[in-house]
């Protein structure tokens, strides 16, 4: 077990592509960490950077205190699961999980006994003798996750690890990696896209974007401080909805309508020098229906008459949607989370809201409805830089 | 086959006599020889299909005479240089082709295929020039060296075939679990590779082992002529006597470890091995 260090690791690849650049990353010993962002900005690069797959081509990686850029992977002492799990097809499970062992020359006894616990743990022992091209996608991630557990190592790194297989098999996979890791308290590094994952997963979280560290903390941080546009619009599910928005007199005016700002976030914005255009953020779950909020509530807020173009109901909430008219918030953060999402067609006109609302509300599709949102909860960023002006961090 | 559509049994029976007859149609003139092989001098010529009276004298006419007991160790040593050579080459090449990005690789691509494609009779001329001139006719290297250029085009096509299935980040995981380059090699890319290079083998061993124009035209003597070579110029015992028994005995004894290497290793083609290392 140790901790990991991140110190100022850049990879530039033989081609000219820049995958990660100058990125700092202290990882405790025995922390859960995640790495997510968008396809592309450089997370398998960063993480094979730490297992030896990939030269450091500057900076230094510190394992337990000592440089390891030079050492060869088997060196470290850490343990990887691949996306693809990468079980040796001649090998039956047994094998398979005992291979890190027997090349460690382990005396025949205790490989023995370390693969049957590793079995017991991840509930493979009925499955020892078969090959993995017998097995399911569920069991062959946990023979993936049974070879790097045998042999005790360091830390373990992985890559996406439950991306390949159901959506419900992967959300019980998680809890169970989550245990896992809480059980033996090895320092894992964990690479995901899947926002849900690494907000559930990790004890911080790591976010990147064009192999450039965006911002690191807990997930409840990053949700409630993101650093900028890029993180507000990734953290979170359904994401934050952005509208352009001007700032004068301690007024703002957004196509919502007109608010005054709280006096918090009047003093987060205190000496930051605020544009006089902004982009103004509210997550989905800060709209509600004003017809269900008492007075004093709803004068916290700001409230608007808008047209329900579809509403999901999901039993504890109601997902409302609506398109606000006039300008979209642009910035090429907004643009590349959109590309990321797979959004290809943008409306129009206006932008569309997503709005999450208690199951009690009134609304119905096609309807007008009366909503409301949390003036306290709104977030300002600078539309040309992207940081987020209300940011207390 | 059989199985597509509803497997009446009245459309099974209509399937197997036409297996049976294409069976039939391309293993006649094997029998034929087998049963050539089989006869007595006398009635060689009766035109029966299955032997009146069998003997063993023509194996045995064979066997004794140095002719083709040279042209089979020729042939036997000959094929296993040239498919050693062949493969041992054709694999790094291969390896190369699957694994690495380098300059002019669609052009070792593009001439193996073209070497491949080579009409071989037109290289008869030049290549018996050549080897007078330079010592190598009727000698073993002459035989394998036109063996390896033909056989090694054959190597590298499977070979990168087979190489291309290899799912690579085996070998990361391998070094992920403490293995060196050489124990990641060894005991996980080489078991997967294993059954490529081994029908590689066999496939350029047949080519080998079949041929007859480079045989034909490269030797003179016994020095180093194959058996498919040999044959032509087998006379009886005496000069009026009738090659033909002897003929036929030597063309099933060479015919045989191509029928050894169909039946035994045909289920070695395992394409289905490397199954199962994701997700399938
Ligand atoms: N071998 C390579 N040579 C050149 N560029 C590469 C190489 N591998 C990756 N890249 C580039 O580096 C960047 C980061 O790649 P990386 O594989 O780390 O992304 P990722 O975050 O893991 O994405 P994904 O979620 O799709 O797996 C990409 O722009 C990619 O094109
Ligand atoms: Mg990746």
């Amino acid at each position: 077990m140790a901790e990991i260090v991140l110190d100022k690791v850049t990879k530039r690849y033989p081609d000219g592509a820049l995958a990660a650049s100058e990125v700092d990353i202290d990882i405790a010993d025995g922390e859960f960490i995640i790495l997510v962002g968008p396809s592309g900005c450089g997370k398998s690069t960063t993480l094979n950077m730490i297992a030896g797959l990939e030269d450091i081509s500057s900076g230094e990686l510190r394992i337990g205190g000592a440089r390891m850029n030079e050492k060869a992977p088997k060196d470290r002492d850490i343990a990887m699961v691949f996306q693809s799990y990468a079980l040796y097809p001649h090998m039956s499970v047994r094998e398979n999980m005992a291979f890190p062992l027997r090349l460690a020359k382990v005396d025949d006894r205790e490989v023995r006994e370390k693969v049957d616990e590793a079995a017991t743990i991840l509930d493979l022992t009925n499955h020892l003798d078969r090959k993995p091209s017998n097995l399911s996608g569920g069991q062959r991630q946990r023979v993936a996750m049974g070879r790097a557990i045998v042999r005790s190592p360091k830390a373990f790194l992985m890559d996406e690890p439950l991306s390949n297989l159901d959506a419900k098999l992967r959300v019980q996979m998680r809890t169970s990696v989550s245990k896992l890791q809480k059980q033996l308290g090895t320092t894992t590094v964990y690479v995901t896209h899947d926002q849900t994952e690494a907000m559930t997963l990790g004890d911080r979280v790591v976010v990147l974007r064009g192999g450039y560290v965006q911002q690191v903390g807990s997930p409840q941080f990053l949700y409630e401080q993101p650093a900028n546009l890029f993180v507000a619009g990734f953290i979170g599910s359904p994401s934050m909805n952005f509208f352009p928005a001007s700032l004068a007199d301690n007024r703002l005016n957004t196509p919502l309508g007109e608010v005054e700002l709280t006096d918090r976030v009047r003093r987060l914005l205190e000496g930051k020098d605020a544009p006089r255009e902004v982009i103004a953020g509210v997550r989905p779950e800060h709209f509600e229906d004003a017809g269900l909020l008492d007075e004093p509530t709803r004068s916290g807020g700001a409230t608007f008459r808008a047209k329900v173009d579809v509403l999901e109901s999901m039993g504890s909430d109601k997902y409302a949607y609506f398109t606000v008219e006039g300008e979209q918030a642009v910035s090429s953060e907004l643009e590349e989370l959109a590309a990321d999402a797979g959004a290809t067609e943008v409306p129009e006109t206006g932008s569309q809201v997503v709005t999450r609302l208690s199951a009690a509300s009134t609304a119905t599709e096609g309807g007008t409805t009366e909503l409301w949102f949390d003036r306290d909860k709104v977030e300002l960023f600078d539309p040309s830089s992207g940081v987020n002006l209300t940011y207390s961090g | 086959m059989t199985m597509i559509g509803t497997a009446t049994p009245r459309r099974k029976v209509q399937w197997s006599l036409l297996d049976l007859a294409v069976v039939i149609y391309a293993l006649v003139p094997v029998l034929w020889i087998v049963s050539l092989s089989f006869k007595t001098k006398e009635t060689l010529n009766d035109g029966n299909f299955i032997p009146r009276s069998w003997t063993l004298q023509s194996y045995i006419d064979i066997f004794q005479t140095t002719e083709f007991l040279r042209a089979l160790v020729n042939s036997i040593g000959i094929a296993l240089i040239s498919t050693l050579i062949a493969v041992v080459i054709g694999t790094m090449a291969a390896y190369a082709v699957a694994r690495l990005e380098f300059p002019g690789k669609r052009l070792l691509i593009g001439v193996s295929l073209l070497v491949a494609m080579f009409p071989q009779v037109s290289l008869v001329s030049p290549l018996f020039e050549i080897e007078r001139a330079l010592g190598l006719f009727d000698t073993w290297p002459g035989l394998i060296l036109p063996y390896v250029t033909f056989g090694l085009p054959l190597a590298i096509y499977t070979l990168s075939a087979f190489f291309k299935e290899i799912p690579w980040e085996l070998e990361k995981a391998a070094k992920m679990d403490g293995a060196t380059p050489a124990q990641a090699f060894r005991r996980v890319i080489a078991p997967l590779a294993a059954p490529g290079v081994f029908t590689t083998a066999i496939l350029v061993f047949i080519l080998t082992w079949n041929d007859f124009l480079f045989a034909i035209s490269l030797t003179s003597t016994e020095a180093s002529r194959t058996v498919p070579a040999a044959l032509s110029f087998f006379t009886g015992a005496s000069q009026f006597e009738d090659p033909t028994g002897t003929i036929s005995a030597a063309a099933v004894v060479i015919t045989i470890p191509i029928i050894v290497f169909v039946l035994f290793f045909q289920r070695r083609i395992v394409a289905g091995l490397t199954s199962g290392a994701v997700k399938g």
